[in-house]
């Protein structure tokens, strides 16, 4: 009886209530001048939202993205072989929708927020024209299938759940080469030379190796910079102080012009390696003062009590440091992966063609110069939206880690 | 501690100095065929000019029809495509991507005709999109083998970048865009007109120069980029907008109404546009050379891809020179002697390339102009291919 008396003191404090009505008139319509402000605004904002729908609807470029979906997807990629980024994206959404179906939570969100998104562009590939000898499937029967992959294996993951867990962690961390070597071809598949690369998949192939090969690169970086060895500190504070002293567009032409130069054989180094390269080295630098911040964060008597407990420097930094670390800079890491991914359009002074470039290109195509307006409004709307779409997604992915991170620390 | 960090700093620079150094040593020995063997000729290439009419001249020394040994030629043969820089940044008319991927556009096409000349197949090529900035690099350090993007040939690139440009292929040059509905026909309709033009430029100088020189009047509207000087001229602030007439082409895809709006057959500045190859192989550049004259002189002939073959069975001794069907021309210059045959079977004469991409079936409609034959008073002009 007596915890039930002491129930109503732990309740949280009224929330004020009121009406919609009171809440304009308090906002909105306080005062005779908040009132004429008001009313300015929604003029203004209702004239904007209705010229920009109705220009939506009546812009004669939108056949212009559609018609060159393929342009924007993977530029020019042989028809015949384009079963492969098809094999890659589904292999990945496989991937995706069994650790949905394992780990839940954000994986889920994302998983879902795909498969709606398939199913949705799925409607809209109806329209898209079929390419001329195309083996691969048709656009909306692809997404279809992508959408039904995530849902089906996020289910099945559902049942087998911890028996595939660590299969599925060693699956991710091959599926990077795996992804590779379907796209690249090789290993009795013909070989698809990276230089037919571009659009969406280009740009999404240099966000993903920058992302997933500075990761490590920069957490070196950053703990060399902080070690004892004064060679080692050197290096990295050298390396570190040099790359983020220069712009991007620098170390890419670097790594486009110079390479070539200094190595025997120009022609062997592949382009899109050369911006791999350059794209990693950059971004490495950045994330290692991130992640620096992230170790000098982490409280002296954090290490000392390791080391009291008997734990050597590698146990120490690999358990004790380095997990809160990195955990504590997760927002700082996915703000800088988003501007990463965004970056990667200035591939495009170096001759390689990717989201942006081939948009700029579709512009340019002969067959809308009767188009009134041209169609560059409409296709880089199109581009936006598909930046957009990624760029959102990592952030609202960040969002909920660091809600999870507020959650378990109280 | 300020010692130390010297000490440090000195010991890098000199191990990054010693392995930089170790790699240059090592650059000929392992490539022999590769542009680093030609890059120390390039101080002394003066002699290369020189040495290139030669190599024409005397056909008949080398009886032989094959390519030099360790040359550019051999090395495309022997990689089996064509490596062909192009612009990235799409140029209507000139170079842009179709829907179905394909490369499309005047300078693709001549990509096409050197392809057509060395395979017999104008697909055998690797197209290779260039910036602006790294275009000349890349030609440099031999990661293409030709360069076909809308590039000036100039004393200075000419000389100080060791290039060498092979004929023009087009009389690019300052343009004047006017609404349709203006009447304006010349530039003498202009008198007294307003002009947009951007700041700063050799464009905005020759239109004062043009327009002196007539006797002209006109109100200059200047602004410090391109985009707000054809948005201005958009707009309807100016009577004209001058600038090349390549980039008035694609300007013109994004003005409001393209279809309101012409270029004057007027040209008011020297931009000629060709292939370039990379100085220190006398016979791969003659090869482009004579693969450009082949398409001026193929129109001359009159020969296309449609008559070809009525052609194939002439009895004009110089015609059948042309097609390869007698003599051995091509050797010198080590291409097959149907070459001719090949570039216009698959790509076709210089009036076809145009109009194909430019001419009068294309939106563009642009006018030949100096892009013409010397018969047509023009300014192309092919060498008797004898």
């Amino acid at each position: 009886m007596a915890t039930e008396v002491s129930r109503p003191s732990s309740r949280r404090a009224p929330r004020q209530q009121i009406g919609l009505i009171e809440w304009l008139r308090k906002n909105l319509f306080s005062t005779w001048y908040n009132v004429i402000i008001t009313l300015v605004l929604l003029y203004v904002i209702f004239q904007a939202v209705t010229s920009f729908v109705s220009w939506m609807i009546t812009a004669p470029g939108w056949p212009a993205a559609f018609t060159n979906i393929k342009l924007l997807l993977t530029w020019t990629y042989p028809v015949e072989h384009l079963w492969r980024p098809q094999a890659v994206t589904g292999l990945v959404f496989l991937l995706l929708g069994l650790s949905s179906g394992v780990w839940g939570g954000i994986v889920r969100m994302v998983t879902f927020g795909a498969a709606a998104i398939s199913a949705g562009l799925g409607v809209v590939a109806f329209t898209f024209p079929d390419l001329p000898g195309q083996t691969s499937l048709p656009g909306w029967l692809f997404l279809f299938l992508c959408a039904g992959l995530l849902i089906g294996s996020d289910q099945l993951a559902l049942r087998l759940r911890d028996r595939i867990r660590w299969p599925l962690i060693i699956a991710w961390l091959l599926s990077y080469p795996a992804a590779i070597v379907i796209l690249r071809g090789g290993f009795g598949l013909p070989v698809v030379e990276t230089k037919l690369w571009g659009g969406l998949m280009l740009t999404l192939l240099l966000a993903i190796s920058g992302i997933v090969l500075s990761f490590p690169l920069g957490v070196l970086l950053a703990l060399g910079r902080r070690s004892t060895l004064p060679v080692i500190r050197m290096f990295c504070v050298l390396y570190i102080e040099l790359i983020r002293g220069v712009p991007l567009v620098t170390v890419l032409f670097m790594g486009a012009l110079l390479l070539p130069l200094f190595l025997p054989g120009g022609e062997s180094i592949d382009a899109l390696v050369r911006a791999i390269v350059a794209i990693t080295l950059f971004s490495a630098a950045y994330l290692a003062e991130n992640v620096r911040g992230g170790l000098q964060s982490i409280p002296k008597g954090q290490i000392e009590a390791a080391r009291a407990l008997g734990l050597n420097v590698f146990q120490t930094t690999l358990l004790i440091t380095l997990p809160q670390a990195l955990r504590a800079v997760v927002p700082v890491l996915v703000g800088q992966f988003i501007a990463l991914f965004k970056d990667t359009s200035l591939v495009v002074i170096i001759g390689l063609v990717d989201l942006l470039g081939a948009a700029q290109n579709i512009v340019g195509q002969p067959q809308w110069l009767g188009t009134p307006g041209g169609v560059w409004r409409e296709t880089f709307l199109v581009i936006a939206a598909i930046y957009w779409v990624f760029s959102f997604t990592m952030s609202r992915i960040s969002k909920r880690i660091e809600d999870q991170i507020a959650r378990s620390r109280h | 501690m300020r010692k130390h960090i010297i000490l440090v700093l000195a010991g890098i620079l000199s191990f990054v100095l010693a392995a930089c150094g170790g790699q240059a040593q090592q650059a000929p020995t392992t490539a022999p065929a590769q542009p680093a063997t030609t890059a120390p000729e390039q101080p002394t290439a003066a002699p290369a000019p020189t040495a290139a009419p030669a190599a024409t001249s005397a056909p008949a020394g080398g009886t032989s029809a094959q390519p030099a040994a360790g040359g550019v030629i051999e090395r495309i043969l022997s990689r089996g495509r064509l490596i062909c820089g192009v612009n990235n940044n799409p140029l209507p008319g000139f170079a842009s991507v179709d829907s179905a991927g394909v490369y499309r556009g005047f300078d693709i096409d001549f990509c096409r005709a050197v392809a057509a000349a060395l395979f017999d197949d104008p697909t055998k090529i690797d197209f290779r999109p260039l910036s602006a900035q790294e275009r000349f690099t890349a030609l440099q350090s031999g990661e293409i083998d030709v360069l076909i993007r809308n590039s000036t040939w100039t004393l200075g690139r000419d000389g100080a970048l060791g290039l060498d440009w092979a004929p023009t292929t087009f009389y690019d040059g300052q343009g004047m865009m006017v609404r349709k509905d203006s009447g304006i026909e010349t530039l003498e309709d202009m008198n007294g007109a307003t002009i947009c033009v951007q700041t700063g430029t050799t464009t905005e100088l020759n239109l004062a120069d043009q327009f002196r020189a007539r006797g002209l009047t006109f109100t200059p509207v200047v602004f410090p980029d391109g985009d707000s000087t054809r948005a201005a001229y958009d707009a309807g602030q100016c009577d004209g907008f001058t600038t090349d007439k390549s980039g008035l082409i694609s300007s013109l895809t994004l003005l409001s109404n393209p279809g309101d709006h012409k270029i004057l057959d007027v040209t008011m500045s020297k931009e000629p546009l060709g292939p370039a190859v990379r100085q220190g192989d006398p016979q791969w550049f003659d090869a482009v050379r004579w693969i450009v004259f082949a398409t001026f002189q193929a129109e001359e002939y009159g020969i296309t891809s449609q008559n070809l073959d009525q052609f194939l069975n002439s009895d004009v001794p110089e015609i059948r020179r042309f097609l390869g069907l007698e003599g051995e021309l091509g050797a010198g210059i080590g291409l097959p002697n149907d070459f001719a045959v090949r570039i216009i079977r698959h790509v076709g004469n210089y009036a076809e390339i145009y109009n194909r991409n430019l001419g009068p079936d294309t939106p563009f409609n642009l006018p030949r102009g100096l892009n013409a034959l010397y018969t047509d008073g023009g300014l192309l002009y092919s060498p008797p291919f004898r």
